[in-house]
């Protein structure tokens, strides 16, 4: 298993560009069919804000093995002011977690 | 590679599309009818600190305290050597600039009664998610703003002494834009990648600063003579270990004590808690056997951690993936702590541009906001906002009446030919990541990093000086293959002349102020007689001239002697 940072599946993805243009450290670029990869994995800060950008979940934030990540990984949903944040385990159980983008943090 | 040459006017150049940029922007446009021009190296939806969110609004001033008590706070923790005057105009106007955020859309936890609901005495609590996309969404409401992204700016121009614009490139198309305006206000962050970090592999990046801040304003600052503030008093953080998570949010949110690896509270046997001292102290217990630390959350409710949980997810998701991918929540283990590589970072520490009450540099028509400038600590997501008000409201003033520069084809032709010379550097003996990784190491080996406990002496420094010269000389060997090859190639060559003024203002100081921070195994105590002064330097034609200056208190007025 290549635990990467972030994984561009490029089945799902529909080459909106959205992704590309928001990354912070601009480590996303467009293959020859205009699909979406990231060139640069290594230098991902794992912020998500990719994963936020796509429409069709084709996302997914690993962490790497050096950081104590076992295979699991995060993929996020927009719906209207929520951001459904899913959590998936190696052994393919998944967590949602709902946020209301309008509500405060408790902590 | 065949670049474009661009040349462009505006009023009021902005350097850095971030929290004080966007903030001063919106400020400029509302208060005159100049034309501001944003330039980001990213794009200023998600770029810089703000890209995953914040948790916290940690600078307020709550319920019981002054602005007069916050200097007095920022004072103590910092151990005196800071600038009270230019605190104190942040603390005046943090509750304004809150209230405007508020405004903008960003949600603040509030009471029955709608007070907001205080974490701790000067901290807020918010959903900072969507802190970045709220910010420019408000800038792209002004019609005279203009943004150009994915720009990166190396350079400024100066003419006669005074900064006229600045020189950058694309990322999208090979273009050199030169940009000329009547004031310039720089607001590009701090300074990461500078020490070998927490995670050096594959994970390199998953550090606690924007790895993509790399101290561009400082080094342009540098290279054109400005003077510089505190660089040797550096920031090391205490995060959550491998993640590199902030911790405010478990101490500070659920109450939770620090305790070493036999459950044993240790933070009150190393002095007063100052936040230098609670990373000490987490070394100290490691060193001596006790470790691992954590933040003690064993036993907390589920409901507590599911709203940990969600508020990791809204400003560091890699915690709340760790936690949930392995299924062991905070209520089931503690959160093992560690200290982070050593950052330049002017909002939470003191190093930066030297600049006045206004946030005017010592160079003209170039100010400076936000983790760029220096002088006053802990100001956080809120003090940048502040001081890219401030900066605003002084630079519409200043330029009332300035004709904007002319412009002047030449620098764009010498840049041109800078930069085409790291597309033929064919034979170039070394990678870009080798050049990096060097780096990294002699700033961790030789200049107190992680390996060495944080703790400097003179002999290594004068290491690490020798060796950072032969880095920036190989920097400028460096081939580049695409656009992005430059990008490289150019965050390196700044955060090498950062290391270069931090190893000197390392040497200066001749006592240890701050553990950690600046701990200095030659002069190991703390030496208020001589010491409680501002160590600042000025670089000219290759050297490093450190200049000591006095401490400025709250109410004195301070100007710079060339105006
Ligand atoms: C992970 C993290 C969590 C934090 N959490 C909190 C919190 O909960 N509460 C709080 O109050 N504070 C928090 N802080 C601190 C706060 O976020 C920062 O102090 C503040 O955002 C810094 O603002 P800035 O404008 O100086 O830098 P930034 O907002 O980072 O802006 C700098 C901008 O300049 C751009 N730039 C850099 N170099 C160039 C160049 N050469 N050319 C063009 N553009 C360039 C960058 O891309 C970026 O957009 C946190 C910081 C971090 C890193
Ligand atoms: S997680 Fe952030 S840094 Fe990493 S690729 Fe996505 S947008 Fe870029
Ligand atoms: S946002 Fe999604 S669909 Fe659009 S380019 Fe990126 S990966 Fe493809």
């Amino acid at each position: 298993m290549n635990f990467m940072s972030i994984h561009i599946d490029k089945e799902k993805c529909i080459g909106c560009g959205k992704c590309i243009i928001v990354c912070p450290g601009s480590l996303i670029y467009q293959d020859n069919n205009g699909k979406a990869f990231i060139k640069y994995p290594k230098d991902c800060w794992g912020c998500t804000a990719c994963l936020k950008q796509c429409s069709v979940q084709a996302i997914k934030y690993y962490l790497g093995l050096d950081m104590g990540g076992g295979g699991g990984y995060l993929t996020i949903k927009k719906e209207a002011e929520y951001l459904d944040w899913y959590i998936t385990t190696k052994e393919g159980k998944t967590k949602k977690i709902r946020i209301n983008s309008k509500e405060a943090n408790k902590y | 590679m065949d670049f474009k040459l661009e040349e462009l006017n505006t009023d009021i150049l902005i350097i850095g599309g971030g929290t004080a940029g966007c903030f001063s922007a919106i400020t400029a446009a509302e208060q005159s009818n100049f034309k501001i021009l944003i330039v980001e190296k990213a794009n200023i939806m998600r770029s810089g600190c703000l890209a995953a969110g914040v948790n916290a609004i940690n600078a307020y001033i709550g319920k019981g305290e002054t602005p007069e008590s916050f200097v007095e706070y920022v004072k103590k923790d910092s151990e005196e050597v800071v600038r009270e005057d230019l605190v104190y105009s942040i603390a005046k106007e943090l509750n304004t600039v809150i209230k405007k955020i508020e405004d903008l859309g960003l949600p603040i936890l509030k009471d029955k009664d709608g007070k907001y609901i205080q974490r701790g005495k000067r901290s807020i609590k918010i959903n900072g998610e969507n802190i970045k996309p709220i910010l420019a969404n408000a800038v792209y409401k002004h019609s005279n703003i203009k943004v150009l992204n994915k720009i990166n700016i190396i350079d400024y121009i100066v003419k006669n002494g005074e900064v006229i614009g600045a020189i950058g490139f694309s990322l999208e198309e090979p273009k050199i834009i030169g940009i000329y305006a009547k004031v310039v206000i720089c607001t590009t962050g701090g300074a990461a990648g500078l020490y070998k970090p927490n995670n050096p592999g594959f994970s390199r990046h998953k550090m606690w600063y924007c790895p993509f801040n790399t101290g561009a304003g400082y080094a342009m600052g540098i290279r054109a003579g400005a003077e510089m503030t505190s660089f040797e008093m550096r920031f090391i953080a205490l995060r959550c270990k491998d993640t590199i998570a902030p911790t405010g949010t478990v101490a500070q949110g659920i109450g939770a004590k620090q305790i070493n690896g036999k459950g044993e509270a240790y933070i009150h046997k190393y002095g007063k808690p100052t936040t230098p001292i609670r990373l000490y102290a987490t070394l100290m217990e490691n060193k001596n056997g006790n470790g691992p630390c954590y933040l003690k959350t064993k036993g907390i409710t589920k409901e507590q951690e599911e709203e940990l949980f969600k508020a990791y997810l809204n400003m560091a998701p890699a915690q709340t993936l760790k936690w949930l991918e392995h299924n062991r929540g905070p209520s089931i283990e503690n959160i093992e702590i560690e200290g982070t590589e050593p950052y330049i970072v002017g909002g939470h520490t003191a190093s930066g541009y030297w600049v006045d009450i206004n946030r005017r540099t010592t160079l003209k028509g170039l100010y400076a906001a936000g983790d760029v400038a220096g002088g006053s600590p802990k100001k956080y997501v809120s003090g940048c906002f502040v001081e890219g008000k401030i900066a605003a409201l002084s630079a519409i003033k200043e330029i009332a009446h300035k004709k904007t520069p002319k412009k002047d084809n030449k620098i764009l032709k010498k840049y041109l030919k800078k930069i085409q010379q790291f597309f033929r550097n064919e034979n170039s003996l070394i990678s870009i990541e080798e050049l990096e990784e060097s780096m990294q190491k002699v700033m961790d080996e030789y200049a107190g990093g992680i390996s060495q406990g944080y703790v400097i002496n003179k002999n290594k420094l004068n290491i690490a000086e020798k060796r950072i010269d032969e880095l920036i000389d190989l920097a400028y060997t460096l081939q580049a293959k695409d656009l992005h090859d430059l990008l490289f190639i150019h965050e390196i060559i700044d955060r090498l002349y950062v290391c270069k003024v931090l190893v000197q203002h390392l040497k200066a100081r001749k006592e240890t102020r701050w553990k950690c921070y600046q701990e200095n195994y030659d002069y190991p105590k703390k030496d208020d007689k001589n010491w409680k002064k501002y160590v600042n330097s000025v670089y000219k034609s290759g050297v490093v001239k450190i200049i000591f200056r006095d401490l400025i208190g709250r109410d004195e007025f301070y100007e710079h002697s060339y105006r």
